[in-house]
């Protein structure tokens, strides 16, 4: 008996109470996982040592789905891939379709794009935002967040008539222009948001907890996060500055004036950040585009590949023909195969087409941007404690409709 | 037309001897020709088409060189060509380079009865899942992979579901108990 005459030898204090490794499985149902999504950790006390992220259990075959419908009929499947940000799924399919036709968008359709896609990320972005710190232990701001984000959604319901899946982009252009009234909602919605961003940062930024909860966890260096993949927020939270809407840009972002936020120091709270500056940038985007509206044409002049006016097919038997055709037949993509990339809310989403000539596509691929980001999970994670993955999760913003597909 | 690049006889598509399509590719051609089986330049993108022995040993030259520093690989994706076609299956490498913001195809052809191809793990580690995924899907086997299983189906699933002679209803219902 060497230790304290009174304390049994028993309960000496000791560094590593277990000397053994746990094996838990989180999820598929656990709330923080942002879907379903299955991680099985092995355990040290609380530590991680590894983990390893099992998937697929959303999986609904889309790409195989793809295979079997028209071009346009793939519009509405993109919607419930990413269902936060489903306008920027229909603009990266719908692209690479156009890529293949070689059209010519108008110059309002492509502002309206661009419209609607950062009002898409806002959306997106607020959602990560409120279920981040609902994960956090942080209540209220969730309901700041989905109040901004029911605006959007208005917005997004008023010109598609859709909420959550608006198809709204079609091969060639827009399902149709912007109803009476928009610019004048939009510009209300625009006025009031930059307050409601400095309110999410008195109630988040600001709080002690969530800094400690966030500062140093989940450290990815730049070299790894480059290695691993990584793209969106997520690569410019490790000090990266790339943005596909600079790096390559589409939709005439090269006209826009905004920054590219970035936080060198890769963990949780750098991504909170980068996410935070991306909305004020996404609302000065689109503030732009909303200045930038002039009256025109919102589909491209290509009467085989997009739907003629209903006015046009009441007096014109050519339109009608080109309408019974495209809607029965679909309409003829020349073989090729192109891969598209646009910056979608949580990264790169990249669309992957080949065709063979015919009115379907032989194969379609989206290389989601979530499916990568969550790969790197393990990286991230390892020697953190439990109740820190969660938080690493919350700052990859991942959506299991786009992972799984 | 750019999907058959073995016919490339009366078709417009550019072969490796015609005028190179980029200053990229042209020098790729000067310093490693044997990795070049064709050039495709179609829709503003360019695709090489590469033996496969040779997949790995030009990932890890491109990733590098500095005329292409392609260090970040976007995605790999398989295709199936169709049940008749031989070689019947590809796999796109689709790498991009985060200093020079250009992208690049890189494609591999494979016959049905030999669906291995060498593992790019080793050279991007985000390769890993891709790789996963294609494997699940296609069946491609990536030798060399550190762990090659099935990702978005469920691990005693038979067959591939992208295969074309796949139906897309499947075989029977699948039961999870």
């Amino acid at each position: 008996m060497s230790s304290a005459p009174n304390i049994p030898p028993q309960f000496e204090i000791v560094d590593r109470p277990l000397d053994t490794q746990m094996t838990i499985s989180m999820g598929p149902q656990h709330p923080s996982t942002h879907g379903v999504l299955r991680l099985e950790l092995v355990l040290d006390g609380e530590m991680v040592i590894k983990t390893t992220p099992d998937i697929g259990y959303l999986h609904t075959g889309m790409e195989k789905l793809f295979e079997y419908k028209k071009y346009q009929q793939g519009i509405v499947i993109t919607d419930r891939m990413d269902y936060l940000n489903p306008l920027g799924n229909n603009l990266a399919y719908c692209m690479a379709a156009e890529k293949l036709l070689g059209l010519e968008i108008p110059e309002r359709a492509q502002t309206i794009r661009v419209l609607m896609c950062e009002l898409q990320r806002i959306a997106s972005h607020l959602v990560w935002l409120g279920t981040h710190a609902l994960d956090i232990g942080a209540m209220t701001v969730f309901f700041y967040c989905f109040r901004e984000r029911e605006k959007i959604l208005n917005l997004i319901e008023a010109a598609s008539g859709g909420r959550l899946t608006p198809s709204y982009f079609r091969i060639g252009g827009l399902m149709m222009d912007l109803p009476a009234g928009f610019e004048r909602r939009c510009k209300q919605f625009l006025e009031a948001f930059p307050a409601a961003v400095d309110e999410f940062h008195t109630l988040l930024s600001g709080n002690r907890i969530f800094q400690k909860r966030t500062q140093g966890i989940g450290r990815i260096s730049a070299e790894d996060a480059i290695d691993w993949g990584l793209s969106g927020p997520c690569l410019r939270g490790s000090g990266v500055n790339l943005d596909i809407r600079r790096a390559n840009p589409y939709c005439s972002y090269e006209n826009y004036d905004f920054e590219v936020p970035t936080e060198p120091d890769g963990d949780v709270w750098a991504r909170y950040m980068v996410r935070m500056r991306e909305m004020k940038e996404s609302h000065k985007i689109s503030a732009q585009a909303l200045s930038r509206l002039k009256p025109g044409p919102v589909k491209a002049d290509a009467p085989k590949v997009v739907l003629p006016d209903r006015e046009a097919m009441k007096s014109h038997m050519d339109a009608l023909i080109h309408h019974f055709l495209i809607v029965a037949e679909g309409f003829d993509v020349p073989a090729g195969e192109v891969y598209q990339p646009i910056e979608a809310s949580k990264g790169e989403l990249g669309v992957y087409i080949r065709s063979d000539g015919g009115s379907k596509p032989s194969r379609v691929h989206f290389r989601g941007p979530s499916f990568v980001n969550l790969s790197a999970l393990p990286v991230m994670a390892e020697g953190e404690m439990v109740a820190d993955v969660v938080a690493i999760i919350g700052s990859l913003d991942i959506v299991l409709g786009e992972i799984d597909r | 037309m750019a999907s058959e690049p073995e016919n490339t006889e009366g078709t417009p598509i550019p072969s490796s001897e015609a005028a190179a399509p980029s200053p990229l590719v042209a020098a790729l051609q000067r310093e490693h020709p044997e990795w070049i089986s064709d050039v495709i330049a179609a829709f503003g993108e360019i695709t090489i088409v590469v033996p496969r022995e040779q997949i790995v040993a030009a990932c890890s030259f491109l990733k590098t060189w500095p005329e292409s520093r392609f260090d970040f690989l976007a995605d790999i994706c398989g295709a199936d060509r169709g049940v008749e076609e031989d070689p019947r299956f590809e796999v796109n490498y689709h790498l991009f380079s985060t200093t020079k913001h250009h992208r690049l195809r890189l494609k591999v052809v494979l016959s049905e009865e030999d669906t291995h191809v060498s593992s790019v793990t080793g050279v991007w580690r985000t390769a890993n899942w891709h790789e996963r995924e294609t494997f699940d899907l296609f069946g491609v086997i990536f030798d060399g992979h550190p762990d090659l299983r099935r990702i978005l189906l469920p691990e005693d699933w038979q067959g591939h579901a992208l295969r074309k002679d796949f139906p897309l209803r499947g075989y029977e219902p699948y039961s999870l108990t």
